[in-house]
């Protein structure tokens, strides 16, 4: 099982705001190994972020965002209490899911 | 277990996960935009997105660094005043320009940072596609240490 995330969202003036810290190596395919071997590019493909069982952003991720991603979304529709579902799924199909509750 | 049978296995078994994530489902998983993320250069990725042209826009904010520091991990964030249902970041030197879509669904605010890696110094694109039609900002950012190869 993959590691988790850091889920933080934050209501204001109506609009939620969540920050993603997510676990991954994102590997790019170009780097290679002590013995010359080109190591096989690893990333998160997939990210999708929900409020109150309705999607609110949706995110496909190439091998250029940076190690350990970070993401910061913003969407109306979810007050102070409600819960944000976070998943992704990366290039060998691992996934992860967390949740965060909107403060 | 002959070698077909073991692949329809894998398959299986990778579609089984994906679907017990329950957000991503399976159709949405399998169409990562391969062509795209492929693409070698801002005309190419936006032909595989789709676009016949874009046009460059004053109502698009790309906030990236002039100078970074360490290309491993450039801060970009992208944010419109227009409608928009999608948004994409490029990166034109790196060895694939594309480095993420975003998806905006009714209720989200077309907004969105995230960090990047950069091979080299190189112009960044923030695109977004409102209305049936993409928009462009631009921004070069500096490298001093490449994030691409280690």
């Amino acid at each position: 099982m993959a590691d988790p995330m850091r889920v933080r969202a934050t209501e204001s003036g109506g609009v939620v705001d969540v920050k993603i810290l997510m676990k991954h190596d994102m590997e790019t395919g170009q780097r290679k190994d002590s013995s010359g071997k080109t190591i096989p590019s690893w990333h998160i493909a997939h990210v999708a972020i929900k409020a109150k069982d309705k999607e609110v952003f949706r995110g496909q991720f190439g091998t250029a965002i940076s190690k350990d991603p970070f993401l910061n979304v913003k969407f109306k529709g979810a007050v102070k209490g409600d819960e944000v579902v976070v998943s992704w799924v990366d290039s060998k199909g691992e996934s992860r899911t967390d949740k965060a509750i909107v403060s | 277990m002959n070698k077909q049978r073991r692949s329809v296995v894998q398959i299986t078994a990778l579609i089984g996960l994906m679907v017990t994530t329950g957000l991503i489902s399976q159709s949405q998983a399998q169409d990562w935009n391969k062509a795209a993320f492929d693409g070698k250069s801002l005309d190419d990725v936006m032909k595989a997105l789709g676009a016949s042209g874009f046009e460059k826009s004053n109502a698009i904010t790309l906030n990236a660094p002039d100078i970074a520091e360490n290309g491993a991990v450039v801060p970009v964030g992208v944010v419109t005043s227009l409608k928009a249902t999608q948004m994409a970041i490029l990166v034109e030197k790196n060895p694939s320009a594309l480095a993420a879509q975003f998806f905006f669904p009714e209720g989200a605010q077309p907004f969105v940072t995230t960090r990047v890696k950069m091979a080299q110094s190189s112009n960044v694109y923030g695109l977004v596609k409102a209305d049936g039609k993409w928009y462009v900002a631009s921004k070069e950012v500096k490298v001093t240490l490449g994030g691409c190869g280690g």
